[in-house]
């Protein structure tokens, strides 16, 4: 066992008592922003399905608690990078609704003026590094940002998502490496959904236990029922508390599960129907969160409150990027280098 | 004779080739299982079993790596890029290794391999799923580069790809895996059964590298196109009634200079067309050579259509895309020149 994993048994065990790993409150909250990108993913299918939003569109449906549960762990000024399946992270970091679906429909009114698309969007503002299109290729970028962090002198964190696909890329490893040489402060987060497009985890990684896979380089790692926001936010609240201590790399592996197609055309021919099934009915985070803030004696009426506000932010979104204008035939040459004084 | 898609062309292809030649082994992401994301392996898994059709891990550094290794001790490795966009940690093997091997070792050693990829844009994939990148390999000495722009050549010049005794850049673009685009997104999608072009041979035939094919004869201008151009070059023909001669080139390395030489010569001006961006793209290379052989032909300027000096756009795709329009007016301005 990775030597996080065996710290955090320990942890478990001297604490005794199971005693809940969140409280009302935000256990509510983190019910609310995982509803809400299930929600807002589920419009972008829907107006995907009426050919509003054109191109690759990555669903995040299954994976909620992922990025809920580790974004509950942040500070200001901590950062954030992942891939393109990225309309979650930017939810979770707080960015509006309205611009991330304004730049599905590749409005004027997107985060990125419709030039970047559904796997490419930003926000300096809310420490969002983007959504990246190529598989893995953040996963250098991120060791970056940490680069930054400790050259500065900082305490901040960055996180890095990837998902297990990306983990056999060349340069993940390049990273770790440089991470644990320079002692970056950098949580690398593998989101494990067990399947890179059409190709099972066993089918592309030698590797049986993605939490190792920066054993070689000294990098603890854990593995977490990423389906479970409580469980994510626990092992996040480790790694990240590791990294603000100045002790370098952390790695989480994710388990969790995209219930959608890798992208909008994907006749998932590589797994069953009941597959998805089962994981949807025994292991849903949002199902799973609201369980759990019924016995925690949170109501009906309370979640319905939820509910409602949620679909009206969805709601706003689809319509704001409806209505935002197409960008202007200029906007095409905008932004390739810096742009000089006329 | 039957009708292919470019996806069944391309997967013909291979099937013919793993048939007759135990040294094909065909492999890539999602390429065995799943069969591909394009569909254009579908079945060769099954067929010919997981040794010589496999999915490989998401790294493509190692996929031409290890194809180049392959290649060098006599396979015949047929690797894929999902999409070229992703070639980029897998060029250095390319440029690196695979085009150097041969010169390197004097001809000891070589690397007879292809690496097929879904290039160019027209299905929304924006900056990552959408470019050309075809002028980074022509400018590499020791690799050819190939672009089908119908089933018919797709097969044959796969096929030829393959038994070449080089490394081959095999790029599909991928707007015209089910059906001839001819640069009008606001029209119905027409399916490759209605092209003449879509007629392939049942088994083994070649497409020659190094040879272009005129796909509409003309007096006025010669229009230079490969891929998806050459359908956008007869749009825009028909459009403006200008009685351009289209040069479907099919191989960029090497280059078919004669056909492109006896065609300028008699029309005395020319038109390159591509989908990449414009500066230092193959055009200038194409632009160069006719400047050099036919500058005394010439009545009027050489021009080109060519996709803007930008990444490639998510929204404004058709505004960058060099569509029949922009085609047809340098076709107008060539022949009024």
């Amino acid at each position: 066992m990775a030597q996080g994993a065996e710290s955090a048994t320990a942890r478990r065990r001297t604490r005794g008592t199971r005693e809940p790993a969140m409280g009302r409150e935000e256990l509510l909250q983190a019910y609310r922003d995982m509803l809400l990108i299930r929600r807002f993913e589920e419009k972008a299918g829907q107006l995907y399905g009426m050919g509003l939003i054109g191109g690759f569109c990555h669903l995040y449906i299954g994976q909620e608690a992922v990025v809920v549960g580790m974004q509950m762990c942040l500070e200001p000024g901590d950062q954030v990078i992942t891939s393109y399946r990225d309309h979650g992270h930017m939810l979770a970091c707080g960015m509006e609704a309205r611009g991330v679906m304004a730049e599905l429909t590749g409005r004027i009114g997107g985060y990125s003026k419709g030039k970047g698309g559904s796997m490419h969007m930003f926000s300096r503002e809310k420490g969002f590094y983007g959504g990246h299109g190529i598989v893995g290729a953040q996963v250098s970028l991120g060791t970056g940002l940490a680069f930054a962090n400790w050259y500065r002198g900082n305490d901040n964190v960055c996180l890095t998502y990837f998902g297990e696909g990306a983990s056999n890329q060349g340069q993940v490893y390049e990273s770790f490496n440089l991470a644990a040489l320079m002692k970056l402060p950098v949580v690398y987060i593998i989101e494990n959904n067990k399947y890179g497009m059409g190709t099972s985890v066993e089918r592309a990684s030698a590797s049986r236990d993605l939490s190792k896979n920066g054993a070689p380089w000294g990098i603890p790692g854990e593995q977490v029922n990423g389906m479970d926001v409580t469980a994510v936010k626990e092992a996040g609240e480790r790694a990240v508390a590791h990294c603000r201590e100045g002790k370098g790399p952390y790695l989480l592996e994710m388990k969790t599960y995209r219930y959608r197609g890798h992208s909008m055309s994907d006749p998932a021919k590589y797994r069953t129907r009941e597959e998805v099934q089962r994981m949807r009915e025994q292991s849903d985070p949002i199902e799973t969160a609201r369980r759990m803030l019924a016995e925690q004696g949170v109501g009906e009426a309370e979640l319905r409150k939820v509910d409602d506000e949620v679909k009206a932010i969805v709601q706003d979104a689809a319509d704001f990027a409806q209505q935002s204008p197409e960008p202007p035939e200029s906007e095409l040459w905008t932004d390739v280098l810096v742009e000089e004084a006329r | 004779m039957p009708r292919r898609t470019m996806i069944e062309a391309i997967r013909d292809a291979l099937d013919v080739m793993m048939a007759r030649d135990p040294r094909v082994v065909v492999f890539g992401e999602d390429v065995g299982y799943f069969g591909g994301v394009f569909r254009c392996t579908e079945g060769l898994q099954r067929k010919y079993g997981p040794s010589r059709c496999f999915d490989t891990p998401i790294s493509e550094s190692g996929i031409v790596g290890a194809a180049v290794g392959m290649a060098a001790y006599g396979l015949r490795p047929v690797a894929e890029i999902q999409f070229a966009d992703y070639m980029y940690p897998g060029y250095d093997q390319i440029v690196s290794e695979a085009a150097r091997l041969r010169y390197r070792s004097a001809g000891e050693f070589t690397a007879p391999l292809v690496v097929r990829m879904p290039c160019g844009g027209g299905i929304f994939g924006g900056q990552t799923h959408s470019q050309s990148p075809e002028a980074l390999f022509t400018h590499v000495c020791g690799i050819k580069t190939v672009i089908p722009s119908n089933p018919h050549d797709a097969k044959g010049l796969l096929i030829a790809s393959i038994e070449d005794e080089d490394p081959v850049i095999f790029l599909e673009p991928k707007r015209l895996y089910n059906g001839p685009f001819d640069g009008h997104p606001e029209k119905p999608a027409v399916p490759w059964s209605r092209h003449p072009l879509s007629e392939t041979p049942e088994g083994h035939y070649t497409v020659p590298l190094g040879q272009a094919a005129v796909r509409r004869e003309g007096a006025a201008v010669t229009v230079l196109a490969y891929g998806t151009m050459v359908h956008v070059a007869e749009a825009a023909a028909e459009e403006t009634g200008v009685d351009a001669e289209i040069l479907d080139l099919r191989t960029l390395v090497p280059l078919d200079i004669d056909a492109i030489v006896r065609s300028v010569r008699k029309t005395g001006r020319c038109v390159i067309l591509h989908e990449a961006t414009r500066t230092s793209g193959f055009g200038a290379e194409l632009s160069a050579q006719v400047q050099e052989r036919c500058f005394w032909h010439l009545e009027a300027p050489i021009l080109r259509v060519t996709g803007w000096d930008t990444p490639y756009p998510h929204a404004q795709e058709w505004d960058y895309f060099p569509g029949a329009a922009r085609v047809g007016r340098a076709l107008r301005a060539a022949v009024e020149g």
